[in-house]
This record gives structure tokens, C-alpha cells and sequence, in this order.
């Protein structure tokens, strides 16, 4: 085996550095539960692995005149037990909460989940569906992105070399908003979404939905942000007329494969099922504030 | 070979130093350089929970963890758990009153898991023990006599 290294510095520019110099041979390293996996596996060969957690930023969560900050690498369990943060992006916590065991979840982060880009990342749609935005550095200084932004495939982003998401900030929330994240596994718990679904809506005082995103995972090669599911609940009460219609619209967007866990037919029909009972979850959420 | 690095730790409010890879676990590093092998290595993967330990505070499997991470960090393991060379904790004191285990190979990681369970909820349901067990196989299959022991323990680690 060559020669490997570890990095953990505590400069965002040594990290971009190491990472650029490297180039594919570098690997961000964060939670660490997707890359230990791959590298004992020998699906990977890293020369170097760059810890980024002792860079100031990527682990805590921060608010800021009503919006939250957090760190990418910020463990999932810390995100769960932060009251202020759950409360407010409840849809955000189904995604994390979802993320494999405890244990995954005590090192487990967000943007690790992201970067690793598998279409069926648990904690992706509902971040799209929440309109957070990457803070990244890189060689060229530092940029924002959309998370939508992000995956390009099954294990690709649009990130350069040496580009790292340092932290996610989330949009100001207004009063009467809600969100939720479902997803449809086999098993209630430990499983690989067959597809899941974020929805994020907010309402006037007298309860039309005046803005809305939807996301859909585990239904294309890349998390997807459907703007015509979110125009079909903008403008109405979220009535049961304004759910199937979002539900077809959800069902017209995913491009599946099939594999054991789900045909493409289940997929494409059960995209519409779940988006629907996650956008009922994020009505009521959003009632409640 | 790559460099080794050097890493000082506290294991179970013990110093440790060692040597290790940079890509060496860190249940490779308990096991294999430091002679800890309460700790069990079952999948490598993160999910069957036979090396669970306590990593500052927080419930992980040390498969997922470098051993280099450890640095200037504070471990529980398994061997910490008992208070004392003849008193045993009430988890594990439970465990074996129920027979709550049957080959072994799991227990270390669920007692582990168990205990950082009862410190953040001293009255679980059996619902939420479950569900906070999830990331623990147990190739046995014996689950019903490890929620009973953590029910039990739980029962008594609250005076009741």
C-alpha cells in the first residue's frame, strides 16, 4: 500500500492547499463514517486525508438575527439535542434522525452526507427544501452555493479541487412556516431510503401557503428540487386538490432506477405518496407557528 | 510504510500513548497496540455497534475513528465500566442476572451503548431503548433479555 497521510489543520487555507496540491488523491475527512467504510472496503486510496474539524466553523451551530449557521461537520447528534435549531428546521432533524445508528449519528454530519452525494442522502432533500446555502472555501477564496447546487451524480459534486463546504447557513424563518422530511424504507429503521421527500412551506396569517420548496431523494441520480410541486401548493390552502396535484408533479420529476429495494414503477408512484404525507407533517408544523 | 504517527490519549482516565497508522482505526488501535480488546471488532462498517465506545462524551463505533483522532481526547471503554475489580456496574450485573447475552461478542458494545442511554434518559421506554439499540446486533438474536436488562438496570440505577 503508498504511503498515506493525515492532516488536521486548524487554517482553511493549509486545508484548501493540501486538498489542491492533491488533487484526486486528496480526501476530505470529517465524521468519517462514509470514508472509513470506503477505504477499509478499498474503495478508495486516498494519499491524503484532510480532517477539517479543527477549522474554526465546521462543528456548532450559531444564530444570527433569526438564522442559523452551522458547522458541515457538526456531528448529527449535536444538531438533535440543539433545542433552538430542531425546533426551528424540524424537517432538517427527520433528515439527520435518520441517518444511520447513535453511534453514526455521534459522528455522522451534514455535509459530509451531502459531499458523499448518494442520491438517497437522508438529510439533502430536506436541506434543499429548506433553501440552506453552502459556505465553501477553495483555492479561488470563498464562494456560497445553493445545497441544490451540489450533487451532480452518484458520488460527484460540483465542488473544485480543494474546495471544502465549511458550514450552511439557513434562510431567516418567517412566522407560519413548516417543514418535514419522510422517507419510504423497508425497514423502520437502518435502511437506505427507496425515496424520501422534504417539504418546507409557509403561510399567511390566514393559512394560504405563500412560499413552498419540495425535494425529492433516492428517485434520480441526484437529490431533486421540484419547482412544480412547490407551484402546485403556492397560491392554496394546501387542500387535498393542491397535495395531488404536488403528488403528480413529484411522480412526473423522478427518473429511478430499479434495484432490491424498490422497482421504478414503486418509486415513481410512492415519490407522490410520501411527498404528500411529508407536506400534511409540514402544513401542521407550520399551523403551529 | 507510512509514517506512524505519535498520539497521547485518555483512556478510561488513564494516559495512553502510542503509535499508529494514519488510516488505522481506532478499535485497531485499542485492540492491537494497546492490548484493550473488551472493545470487539465485528462489521469494520458502523453497523453492528461491537465497538462502541464513548469519544468525548458522545456515543460512537470506534471502526469509524481514526486513531489519530484520539488525540488529546478523552475514551470510555468497556473497561471502565465496572467501578471496581469486585463490583461490577448495574448494567453488567444485570445483564448477567437475565441472561442477557448468549455467544458475548456484543455485549461490551451494548453495555457501553446502554449506559450512554440511561445518562441522557435514566427512564427509557422500551420503545425508546429499541430504537437507541438499533446500531447493536446482536447475532444471537437474544433481544428480548437485553431490553429486560436495561429495563432492570435502568429500574434499580433509579432507586426504584
Amino acid at each position: 500500500m503508498d504511503d498515506v497521510r493525515y492532516e488536521a489543520p486548524e487554517s482553511p487555507d493549509v486545508a484548501v492547499s493540501l486538498l489542491a496540491q492533491a488533487g484526486s488523491e486528496g480526501k476530505v475527512f470529517a465524521g468519517g463514517t462514509d470514508v472509513m467504510v470506503q477505504v477499509h472496503a478499498e474503495l478508495i486510496e486516498p494519499g491524503i486525508i484532510v480532517d477539517i474539524k479543527n477549522i474554526p466553523g465546521t462543528i456548532g451551530v450559531s444564530e444570527s438575527d433569526g438564522s442559523y449557521t452551522f458547522g458541515a461537520a457538526t456531528p448529527g447528534m449535536a444538531l438533535i439535542d440543539d433545542e433552538g435549531f430542531a425546533s426551528t428546521w424540524p424537517g432538517i432533524i427527520d433528515g439527520v434522525a435518520l441517518i444511520g445508528s447513535i453511534q453514526v449519528k455521534g459522528r455522522a454530519s451534514v455535509g459530509g452526507n451531502l459531499c458523499n452525494a448518494s442520491p438517497a442522502a437522508d438529510s439533502t432533500p430536506a436541506m434543499i427544501a429548506a433553501g440552506a446555502i453552502c459556505n465553501i472555501v477553495g483555492p479561488d477564496g470563498s464562494r456560497e452555493a445553493p445545497v441544490e447546487d451540489i450533487v451532480t451524480g452518484p458520488g460527484k459534486t460540483s465542488l473544485a479541487a480543494g474546495e471544502i463546504i465549511i458550514s450552511f447557513t439557513m434562510p431567516k424563518r418567517s412566522p407560519h412556516s413548516g417543514d418535514a422530511y419522510l422517507r419510504l424504507t423497508p425497514r423502520t429503521e437502518m435502511d437506505i431510503a427507496v425515496v424520501g421527500a422534504g417539504v418546507n412551506i409557509t403561510l399567511d396569517d390566514d393559512g394560504n401557503c405563500v412560499s413552498a420548496r419540495v425535494s425529492l431523494g433516492a428517485v434520480a441520480p441526484t437529490p431533486l428540487l421540484v419547482s412544480e410541486a412547490a407551484d402546485a401548493l403556492i397560491g392554496t390552502k394546501v387542500d387535498d386538490a393542491a397535495l395531488a396535484k404536488m403528488g403528480e408533479a413529484c411522480s412526473a420529476a423522478c427518473n429511478p432506477i430499479s434495484d432490491k429495494r424498490g422497482s421504478k414503477e414503486y418509486r415513481i408512484k410512492t415519490a407522490s405518496v410520501i411527498a404528500q404525507r411529508a407536506a400534511k407533517i409540514a402544513l401542521e408544523r407550520a399551523r403551529e407557528n | 510504510m507510512a509514517k506512524r504517527s505519535h498520539v497521547t490519549t485518555t483512556i478510561n482516565g488513564d494516559e495512553y500513548e502510542f503509535l499508529c497508522e494514519p488510516d488505522q482505526s481506532l478499535v485497531d488501535v485499542l485492540r492491537n497496540e494497546l492490548e484493550l480488546t473488551g472493545t470487539k471488532e465485528g462489521c469494520s462498517t458502523g453497523d453492528c455497534g461491537a465497538c462502541s465506545i464513548s469519544l468525548e462524551g458522545e456515543l460512537v463505533c470506534s471502526c469509524l475513528v481514526l486513531g489519530v483522532e484520539a488525540d488529546g481526547k478523552e475514551i470510555e471503554t468497556i473497561e471502565g465500566m465496572a467501578p471496581s475489580a469486585d463490583e461490577l456496574h448495574p448494567l453488567q450485573r444485570h445483564f448477567l442476572e437475565i441472561n442477557g447475552l448468549q455467544c458475548g461478542i456484543c455485549t461490551p458494545g451494548i453495555l457501553v451503548a446502554a449506559k450512554a442511554l440511561l445518562e441522557k434518559n435514566p427512564d427509557p421506554t422500551e420503545t425508546e431503548i429499541r430504537f437507541w439499540l438499533a446500531g447493536n446486533l446482536c447475532r444471537c438474536t437474544g433481544y428480548d433479555k437485553i431490553i429486560r436488562s436495561v429495563q432492570s438496570a435502568a429500574a434499580e440505577m433509579r432507586g426504584g
